[in-house]
């Protein structure tokens, strides 16, 4: 499942496989989203880039043993991103494609909202907003205790910014200079009340991220090749510092029509969208593939 | 956990839209949205905070009202108490909403310390009471009555349908002091209209009488205990209804009067763990005054419940109302 690791000369071809995956991400993500007629989908089609890289290029992973102590910890601290990780973890072989049709129902793995305690892959049980960057900071502060050399990844939403836990946290961070932390920030300007600068301004982030002391990149989340550069940077970087990559994505990117439909936490698909959603996916050039 | 995977109809889990109405309930919409903007209307110093939830807590009917008064302080809980805490210590009387999982579990010292050890004039409104989502334990606020019982001085409210929300805010605003009230939200259902019933702070409310069995219930489970007592009058059971809406201070002398009259199995019935809730402080204020009826709890296991659909749910735990006849008519 892994791409190749970057040389020059492979680029293109890491790009163009890491597309592929991240096209097949969005496609697991809308039909488990058909599934219950709803979902937290223009999030899992907004972040599908950052977790094809991710899963299909960055993280240390044995598919078939989830708990393998030598692994990369993949923490997704906004639970209700459930959807795209579960698509990410069916990219990656972790869960098979067939549970995708449990989504969301009575007695499944995949409950809505993401949960250690129901998933394999699943590191954290997330719902609660503002958990994860702490907890990575213990998983962190652990696997350097251990001498563990594995890397712990925090994925966060934007909304996120406004909880003082994750402040804390970015604050800690940096005191102990935790260089095997990296945390994705997924900027989508979208909270549940409305556009993020609306629910508390938070830029400019770079500068705060920077400020607290930690290595920053900002990228285009939805530019592979970017998110790539993003994501060798952050883990072969020198510093002794934290890593967080603050990536502006797109709502509904890949399908045309959810792109354009009026931005909001919960979007509106009607039982017949879901099949032309998954069309125009395919008809869309993969992103990244023209770079 | 069961990973195979079966065709079965497919019951959806409710998430951050949940509607507790059943099909063809008579409804009406925002309750407390409503209430407290026609109150703010005669009444300058109500002003509205809420954490990024103020669509799902039906707050934005207030803040479209008066965009003026409404603060948006983002999903910061702990920064939403401590600051409403502020701006009543300037002589304001806000009503902070978020979820009640948040309030309870994230902001609890900020409640404990800051509003309620000097006793401010702030008003916690929060949705998603008990098991009203099928979301998962991070929604599910199983145990937030116990740990807000837990505060000195903080009234507690646990309203039934859409009436007893509209008439708890007047209530809430009247009083003086911290309240901790559970919303409803949405459709909210209207039953309490077809009985004699007005809600009174700190009043429990008989909403029928009956012989066999009394059940003691507070919030959506009151709903539920009248549409039981309705079906078991084939001749089942002869069931009264005792609704105590207000947990905090607790109606000792009704709740102690309602269950020494002989013969009457007692039933508590409430959206809340077994742990801590209406159903444990009912059990210590009988026994403390020596009444001894026969006693039974209906109420949430203490256990992170399962996500799924909010029905299946419901039975699975034994609050729905097939699931409460069959627990009492086993039990008498
Ligand atoms: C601590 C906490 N407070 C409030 C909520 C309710 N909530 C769920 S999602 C959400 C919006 C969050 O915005 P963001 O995380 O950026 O998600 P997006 O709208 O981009 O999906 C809120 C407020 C929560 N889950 N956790
Ligand atoms: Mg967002």
């Amino acid at each position: 499942m892994k791409t190749p690791s970057q040389s020059p000369g492979k680029q293109d071809n890491v790009l163009s496989a890491l597309s592929r995956h991240a096209t097949n991400i969005r496609r697991h993500a809308l039909r488990m989203g058909e599934v219950q007629g709803q979902g937290y989908i223009a999030q899992a089609l907004g972040i599908a880039d950052v977790l094809a890289v991710a899963y299909c290029h960055a993280l240390n992973l044995r598919p078939e043993d989830p708990e393998w102590e030598g692994r990369d910890r993949f923490l997704l601290s906004h639970g209700h991103y459930a959807i795209a990780h579960y698509a990410a973890l069916i990219e990656a072989g972790v869960i098979p494609a067939e549970e995708l049709e449990t989504y969301g129902c009575d007695d499944s793995r995949l409950p809505m909202s993401g949960m250690a305690t129901y998933t394999p892959g699943m590191e954290m049980s997330g719902g609660s907003l503002g958990l994860g960057l702490p907890i990575a900071v213990g998983v962190a502060l652990g696997l350097r205790q251990k001498g563990n050399p594995a890397f712990v990844y925090n994925s966060m939403s934007d909304g996120e910014l406004d909880e003082g836990s994750t402040w804390e946290a970015a604050l800690s961070a940096a005191h102990f200079g935790l260089s095997n932390l990296i945390t994705i920030v997924d900027i989508n300007k979208q909270q549940a009340d409305g556009p993020s600068h609306q629910i508390m301004g938070f830029e400019p982030l770079a500068d705060k991220w920077t400020a607290f002391g930690w290595h920053v990149r900002r990228i285009d989340g939805n530019d592979l090749a970017a998110v790539l550069s993003a994501f060798d940077e952050a883990r072969n970087t020198a510093e002794a510092k934290p890593r967080v990559i603050l990536s502006d994505t797109l709502m509904g990117r890949g399908v045309p029509f959810l792109e354009e439909r009026e931005k909001n936490h919960f979007i509106r698909v009607d039982a017949s969208e879901w099949q032309q959603a998954i069309d125009a996916l395919d008809a869309t050039p993969a992103a990244g593939a023209c770079k | 956990m069961n990973t195979t995977v079966e065709k079965k109809p497919r019951l959806t889990t409710s998430a951050m839209i949940a509607s507790i109405a059943q099909e063809g309930q008579r409804t009406k919409p925002a309750p407390f949205g409503h209430a407290l903007a026609k109150l703010a209307e005669n009444r300058p110093e109500i002003v509205g905070m809420t954490a990024d939830l103020a669509k799902y807590t039906d707050l934005h009917i207030f803040a479209k009202a008066f965009p003026d008064r409404f603060f948006q302080m983002g999903i910061a809980e702990q920064t939403l108490m401590a600051a409403a805490g502020g701006m009543a210590k300037e002589g304001f009387t806000p009503f902070a909403t978020t979820y009640a999982v948040f309030a309870s579990r994230r902001a609890y010292d900020f409640i404990h310390q800051v509003i309620a050890e000097e006793s401010l004039n702030v008003k916690i409104a929060c949705g998603l009471p008990g098991l009203t989502t099928g979301y998962g334990p991070s929604h599910q606020a199983t145990e937030d009555i116990a740990i807000m019982r837990g505060i000195p001085g903080l009234t507690i409210i646990d309203p039934c349908d859409a009436l007893d929300v509209e008439q708890a805010v007047t209530a809430v605003v009247a009083h003086k002091g911290p309240v901790y009230m559970r919303l409803l939200r949405g459709n909210v259902p209207l039953v309490l209209d077809e009985y004699d019933y007005r809600f009174e702070l700190g009043k429990a409310k008989l909403l029928r009488d009956g012989h066999d069995v009394l059940i003691i219930s507070s919030g959506i489970m009151t709903m539920r205990a009248l549409e039981v007592a309705k079906q078991m009058s084939d001749g089942s059971a002869d069931i009264a209804v005792l609704h105590v809406p207000t947990i905090k201070p607790l109606d000792e002398a009704t709740i102690i009067r309602e269950a020494n009259r002989s013969g009457r199995l007692v039933v508590v019935a409430e959206n809340h763990s077994t742990v801590g809730g209406l159903g444990e402080a009912v059990a210590a204020t009988l026994l403390r005054a020596g009444v001894a009826p026969e006693f039974r709890q209906i109420a949430l296991p203490d256990a992170f419940l399962a996500a799924g659909a909010l029905p299946t749910l419901h039975d699975r735990y034994g609050i729905s109302t097939a699931s409460m006849v069959s627990a009492i008519r086993h039990w008498i």
